[in-house]
């Protein structure tokens, strides 16, 4: 790795160009930041936290938090299985395993939602007669959103946790085995440790994806506020009835969320890149 | 405890790894399974540990069947090239861990992993991690790791490789010394001639899947039984039969370096060669030659043999073949043929 | 006990527990549905299908959908490789923030957002304030589309650049300017090569996300139809109107130009390949 060039030697136009990216970036990402914040606290902070207290907002806000607590450990537990399955393995077949693990990336999340109505939906869906028999809702109730929300964060622990195992090898699982360790025992000794920071940041960037869907979520879930609006749902929701303060106290909430998953992102950088015991 | 392996195969998609092979290993002994890459060797070895299930064939270890036993039930030490050791873990914790998976208890444990530490020479080193050792502690530690449990067989897998020049030689020294300590029955893979002939007691070359040939280092070099085993194991030349077919001897002669004698004179079984180039290799000289001008040969002589020759004007000398063996067909034991039988053309 | 390890047979390895729930959980989540759709699809038979497919509100709504990614992908080609360059090259103050915060969108909720870059970029906004005189409307237009595809498309070629150029070595600049290169000659000829297949496969990724995104779109936009409508948008339209038959020809459409892009991806990868391992 090379080292930067300190900015006591950058050239003038070093200087320019380093001012252009912080400029685009100001522009891009900065002052949208900056006016979330400010017209949250437009009315004063009584009105911001008055709107933190309508039930519409803590209904959205717990069932935001029941749907992240449903998906991470079920993707969690899905990306460790995946990530094993093709870093431990040859067979034909792997690659295509690969891009489908990273398939949702690339599926749009209306297009993710749809196809769950299609499947689920108790009108039109192949398991309405299911469903319906069963007297389950799925499309409009929390098990969609649920869905959903699996769906689009699908891949994020087995895409961190693969290099981590394919660093690892597996030579010193063998070793634990021929030592005579079971799987559980291996799993927790050997292949946990050395993967905990990759893991780590799958899982952190599945919360933040998972708090924040919007497009798959609002197919399948209804929108009715109150019931079946998740945080960033009742954002838009709040936002298109002009309850702009609403709107932007549930977003401040959101950004400063996104603003832990940043800086969480940063220390787990940090550990990726100092692989020193850490004890 | 004795290692048996009964009619061994093992195939990988087209790729035939093992091809019915057959070995005894007695008790106590340090044997080297020596060849090239992808001659299988490895194979056998993790064949041996369960590591790779064989497709076909037995393996018994201490008279006990342990085709169908997991690695974890075949009580079987195991090093690897790379060493495998546990990144997170101390070096005390490295040794300790399969006594800890035994769940044998506290002061036990301490008292085995000092036991090892001293054996390995590591003593001051329990409480670092792999990372702060060098290739041949970390080495040393897999090795005590595999120990620690008293295993009934200690297997390892190119056990040097990845290590440099010097370390390796005084590893190979290290490991003969400590097996002669422990004595449990070990046996290692290499590519590396030189390192199986220092340190086995016997030596298994093997060959695209299959063993070539079986013994001590002494006999291998010596009495190879096949132009594989002859090649692989020492510098060879190769005198092609068409130079002495009048005399109806239709195989190639392989000869070494140093079984050659140089000289002026002219004799009936001698052949004359131009010198190319000298190579002082320390105490050795090398002399590169050309026989009848037209075959590349290496002979290999001493300082005192060297200053003993007086070197011709015209750079052609006489080489004379001291110890020429030949392969009739493929048969198991190596000719030896009487160094009259060569002429020149 | 999960068994994480291979069995003693090659058959029995295929069905440990991993095997079971990788290739279990990916049928149930991906393939079935993807069979919906596809089913879906074919029900409809070709003629009709392609009759809602080519309708003039669809097709206007692909046109927005992919030129507009295609345009925002390529701007952040060029300006994600600013960023890149800088935050690897020179070590200016409150550079660690800088890289932190182009993360961003992938932190940030699209639908906020959203909300914050029309409420920057409207007529009576911070930024859209200044333009507003001069006619140009930003949000609630096409422009204001770009602007959404910009900001969730930028980090994908900021990350696939930023390893590239850490492990460039800078000796090979040295020795090109050595050999009597202007700085110009040497950024095109020996800096410029090596990083097209990343930044081209940053544009691809930004240009797939963009395609589908819809969060922050639909805050930005009007979603008139002939004007900012998206398709994704359209197909949330279409559904809310329980045309399932129109919402599912244009999700499929969306999402055959998702696997192109997925494709291209692949390809360009490989190219990028060959490269490092010169």
């Amino acid at each position: 790795m090379q080292a930067a060039k300190p900015a006591s030697q950058l050239t003038s136009g070093q200087w320019l160009l380093t001012g252009l990216a912080v400029t685009y970036l100001g522009f891009l990402f900065i002052l949208p930041a900056l006016v979330v914040f400010t017209t949250a606290f437009s009315d004063g902070i009584p009105a911001f936290i008055t709107a933190l207290q309508s039930r519409a907002f803590l209904q959205a806000t717990r069932l935001t938090l029941i749907v992240t607590a449903i998906a991470i450990p079920i993707n969690t537990l899905f990306g460790l299985c995946a990530a094993w399955v093709i870093a431990r393995n040859q067979f034909r077949g792997r690659t295509l395993l690969m891009s489908l693990v990273d398939l949702p990336f690339s599926v749009s999340p209306v297009v993710a939602g749809l196809m769950l109505v299609l499947l689920y939906s108790d009108r039109v869906g192949w398991f309405s007669p299911v469903l319906t028999a069963l007297g389950v809702k799925i499309i409009f109730a929390l098990p969609g959103i649920v869905l959903a929300t699996l769906f689009v964060t699908l891949p994020f622990v087995a895409r961190e946790v693969i290099p981590v195992l394919e660093e690892l090898g597996s030579e010193p699982e063998e070793a634990a085995r021929i030592l005579g360790a079971t799987p559980g025992q291996i799993f927790r000794r050997v292949i946990l440790p050395h993967i905990r920071w990759g893991l780590l940041y799958g899982i952190l960037l599945t919360n933040a994806r998972a708090l924040g869907e919007f497009g798959a979520v609002a197919v399948v879930s209804g929108s009715i506020l109150g019931r079946t609006a998740t945080l960033p749902i009742f954002v838009e929701q709040s936002y298109q009835n002009y309850q702009s303060v609403a709107a932007f106290s549930a977003a401040v909430v959101l950004a400063g969320l996104a603003v832990l998953t940043l800086i969480g992102k940063a220390i787990l950088e940090r550990y990726y890149l100092h692989k020193l015991p850490t004890h | 405890m004795s290692i048996i392996v009964e009619n061994i195969s093992k195939q990988f998609g087209q790729f035939q790894a093992l091809d019915r092979v057959s070995l005894t290993i007695p008790d106590g002994k340090l044997v080297a399974l020596l060849g090239p890459s992808g001659s299988g060797k490895s194979t056998l070895l993790r064949a041996i540990a369960g590591l790779e299930p064989p497709d076909q064939g037995r393996i018994w270890i201490n008279d006990q069947d342990m085709t169908h036993l997991n690695v974890e039930q075949r009580q079987i030490g195991f090093v690897f090239q790379h060493y495998a050791l546990f990144k997170h873990l101390t070096v005390r914790q490295n040794i300790a861990f399969g006594l800890e998976i035994r769940k044998i208890n506290r002061p036990d444990i301490r008292q085995r992993v000092n036991e090892l530490l001293d054996l390995i020479q590591l003593a001051g080193l329990g409480d670092r991690y792999p990372i702060q050792l060098s290739g041949g502690q970390r080495q040393r530690v897999a090795l005590a790791r595999a120990l620690a449990v008293q295993p009934q067989v200690l297997l390892l897998d190119e056990p040097f490789g990845a290590l440099d020049a010097q370390v390796r030689k005084d590893l190979r020294r290290w490991l003969r010394n400590l097996h002669h300590e422990v004595n449990v029955t070990s046996v290692f893979v290499t590519h590396d001639q030189e390192e199986a002939m220092e340190v086995a007691d016997e030596i298994v070359v093997m060959n695209e899947g299959k063993i070539e040939q079986i013994g001590s280092p002494q006999t291998i070099y010596d009495y190879p039984a096949t132009p594989f085993v002859m090649k692989f194991v020492g510098e060879v030349n190769v005198i092609p039969s068409f130079l002495h077919q009048p005399q109806g001897l239709p195989h190639d002669i392989f000869v070494r370096p140093h079984g050659v004698k140089l000289q002026t004179q002219v004799t009936d079984t001698s052949i004359p060669a131009k010198i190319i180039q000298i190579i002082h290799r320390g105490r050795d000289i090398y002399l590169e030659l050309s026989l009848l001008d037209r075959i590349p040969f290496m002979a290999q002589m001493n300082r005192d043999e060297w200053q003993a020759l007086t070197m011709p004007a015209d750079q052609w000398v006489q080489v004379e073949l001291l110890q020429p063996i030949t392969f009739p067909q493929a048969s198991a034991s190596p000719h030896r043929l009487p160094a009259d039988s060569v002429t020149a053309a | 006990m999960l068994n994480f390890l291979p069995l003693s047979s090659p058959q029995a390895r295929r069905w440990s527990w991993p095997w079971v729930i990788t290739l279990g959980y990916l049928s149930v989540m991906l393939i079935l549905p993807a069979i919906a759709l596809i089913q879906k699809s074919l029900s409809l038979g070709f003629s009709e299908f392609w009759q809602i497919a080519t309708q003039p509100m669809a097709l206007s709504a692909y046109n927005v959908t992919f030129l507009t990614a295609l345009a925002a992908a390529g701007v952040n080609g060029v300006m994600g490789t600013v960023i890149a360059w800088v935050l690897v090259r020179y070590d200016f103050p409150g550079r660690r923030i800088v890289d932190a915060l182009v993360d961003l969108p992938f932190a940030l909720p699209t639908a906020v957002a959203g909300l914050a870059l029309a409420t920057v970029y409207s007529d009576r906004g911070w930024v859209g304030s200044w333009f507003a005189p001069l006619g140009v409307k930003i949000a609630y237009t096409r422009l204001g589309v770009f602007l959404a595809m910009v900001f969730i498309s930028l980090p994908f070629v900021v990350r696939t650049l930023q390893p590239v150029l850490q492990a460039m070595e800078t000796e090979v600049e040295a020795a090109a300017r050595s050999l009597g290169a202007t700085p110009g000659q040497v950024f095109r000829r020996v800096i410029l090569p090596p990083l097209m297949p990343p930044i081209l496969t940053g544009v691809a990724l930004g240009f797939s996300r963009a395609v589908g995104e819809y969060g922050s779109v639909v805050l930005i936009a009007s979603s008139m139809p002939f004007r900012d409508l998206i398709a994704p948008v359209l197909v949330f339209q279409r559904l809310e109107q329980y045309d399932y038959a129109g919402a599912t020809v244009v999700g499929t459409v969306l999402l055959l130009g998702s696997l192109a892009a997925l494709l291209v991806i692949n390809r360009l990868q490989q190219w990028g390949r060959y490269y490092a391992s010169r």
